[in-house]
């Protein structure tokens, strides 16, 4: 009997696999320059959604998302305690390679920031770090992520062109082309949109929408009306520390805290 | 609160002062061409900037400064591209590789802002005193190592000004495509290539101009140096040679000696700028 359960359960666990969060975060404290800006961080991100944070401005929401790709360990005075683990392996390990768990997420900035070549080799910028020397493969990948973002039409005849003439909803794409080129797991966004035109917001939330079947995805917004708009789960930092986690339509219509119920109806900004 | 029309005259008398200053210093910047001009071009002849100097040249007799100026031009340029070949790593060491804010940054910067300050003459006395502890006598070597390590901090302090205006966002999204530091380093550098032509520009004026620290370690030749052990002249030891001396045709030739320096120094300026303008097609 006990064999056979425990069989059970390893299949369970099997056919379970896809859902074990891709990124669980396990008692994270940061300090800055001796300042708590994280306390005791405990999150399980889903696979396959859009997971949004939210929060009043500095209460630790782009700390929180910088954790995830150790950009925020660059600078002097950073504390990181616990762990933050992706796929199970401890990015704050002590063998943990930065640049390779930097590859397994795409990062997509307040401002689009181009990098100071063409189109063509913005997006073929990340293969060709990782080794990818031929053209013609380049050039698949390239038509490819362009298409994916729904670049392709706008750019196909000017590929090495210089990508700042590219209008800045135009260049966001393309960063998320970039991104996308490296094949990631899993997408951070940090207020993407907050440069960006209605119409160009539209487009980045449309695209991030239709790629979480196909990657994780967290998302820092101030935005409430986007978080309601694009994500499957909402997670509500205030001062450091998550107060409630939960399904989009849960925290927003019902939530259990009345921080987060104040935040929602506007109280605190 | 002061009423709008005290404001409107505070706002006329800056500009007046900005206007005033501006004025003052393009006066004085075509009184010091003008100046050259007239009195150098009379004696610019094409066997000044062809010929070195023969026998008598320094009393009114014939002979060119070719010797200065070939020395000049390799004493700036050999010194500005050693400088540039050690002081690029630096600034990048420090500003992508160094955490910022920590102790190793911020004194290093302390100590290159300190080296920029110091006068070329305290350079040259450093250099004259260990190349006399090593027995190597003046030479082109010697002014060149003397106005590298003159140059070094101009190029580290500018190059790091112009990293540090960098968006910290560009490193961070390369950083994010699963870039080490050298390739986030060859993006930022992409990135600044306009201004590092001004860094390289200034670090060239700066060495071509210099007098102190080549007066003691380069030494003085009417040869052109055919070796780096060899002394070499430069213009700016030639300008104060023949401008001391009190026959006026060989002060003549002074200020047409300064006037081939000027031109050298203009024609440099006109390539930076074209080749930095050339590299600005991508810049954000």
């Amino acid at each position: 009997m006990h064999t056979l359960s425990s069989i059970e359960t390893k299949k369970t666990q099997n056919i379970v696999m896809p859902s074990i969060p891709h990124i669980r975060i396990e008692n994270l404290n940061v300090t800055i320059d001796g300042r708590h800006i994280l306390k005791n961080i405990n999150l399980d991100i889903p696979n396959n959604s859009i997971t949004s944070i939210i929060g009043p401005s500095g209460c630790g929401k782009t700390t929180l998302l910088k954790t995830l790709n150790r950009l925020v360990d660059d600078a002097k005075g950073v504390e990181v305690n616990g762990s933050v683990l992706v796929n199970g392996e401890d990015i704050y390990g002590k063998d943990a390679e930065v640049t390779h768990i930097r590859k397994q997420m795409g990062l997509l900035s307040q401002k689009p920031f181009p990098l100071p070549m063409s189109i063509f080799d913005n997006v073929a910028y990340g293969p060709r770090i990782h080794g990818t020397r031929n053209k013609k493969v380049l050039n698949s990948i390239v038509e490819l992520q362009l298409r994916n973002v729904g670049l392709w039409d706008e750019v196909k005849d000017r590929l090495h062109a210089s990508a700042t003439q590219l209008s800045i909803g135009q260049q966001q794409r393309l960063c998320l082309a970039r991104g996308l080129a490296v094949e990631p797991e899993i997408i951070l966004g940090d207020e993407s949109t907050s440069a960006l035109d209605p119409i160009s917001t539209q487009t980045i939330e449309n695209l991030l929408v239709e790629l979480k079947d196909r990657y994780t995805i967290v998302l820092v917004t101030h935005i409430l009306r986007q978080a309601r708009r694009v994500s499957d789960y909402i997670v509500f930092v205030y001062n450091g520390e998550i107060v409630e986690f939960g399904k989009s339509e849960d925290i927003l219509l019902n939530p259990q805290h009345e921080l987060t119920q104040q935040y929602v109806k506007g109280f605190i900004a | 609160m002061a009423s709008i029309k005290t404001r409107l005259r505070r706002e006329k008398i800056a500009k007046i002062m900005m206007q005033l200053s501006g004025i003052l210093i393009t006066g004085s910047l075509f009184f010091i061409v003008g100046t050259i001009l007239f009195k150098g071009f009379p004696y610019l002849t094409w066997e000044m900037i062809s010929q070195v100097p023969q026998g008598g040249f320094y009393i009114g007799k014939e002979g060119g400064i070719l010797n200065a100026i070939i020395g000049s031009l390799y004493l700036g340029l050999a010194s500005t591209f050693l400088a540039a070949l050690i002081g690029l790593p630096v600034a990048i060491y420090l500003n992508i590789y160094v955490k910022s804010g920590s102790f190793l940054a911020r004194s290093s910067k302390l100590l290159f802002d300190v080296l920029f300050g110091v006068p070329s003459i305290v350079y040259g006395a450093i250099a004259f005193s260990i190349m006399i502890w090593m027995g190597i006598r003046a030479s082109l070597l010697g002014g060149i190592i003397t106005v590298t390590l003159l140059t070094i901090p101009i190029v580290v302090r500018t190059i790091d000004e112009l990293l540090k205006t960098i968006p910290v966002d560009l490193k961070h999204v390369t950083q994010s495509l699963g870039a080490t530091k050298w390739e986030v380093a060859k993006i930022l550098l992409l990135h600044i290539k306009p201004g590092i032509f001004t860094a390289l520009l200034l670090a060239f004026g700066r060495a071509i101009g210099d007098v102190a620290g080549v007066l003691l370690t380069a030494g003085f030749s009417d040869n052109i140096p055919k070796y780096l052990d060899e002394p070499a002249a430069t213009l700016p030891l030639a300008i104060f040679f023949q401008l001391s001396s009190p026959i006026p045709e060989v002060q003549g030739r002074a200020y047409a000696s300064a006037l081939i320096l000027t031109l050298i120094i203009l024609i440099i300026v006109i390539c930076t700028h074209y080749l930095a303008s050339k590299q600005r097609k991508h810049k954000i």
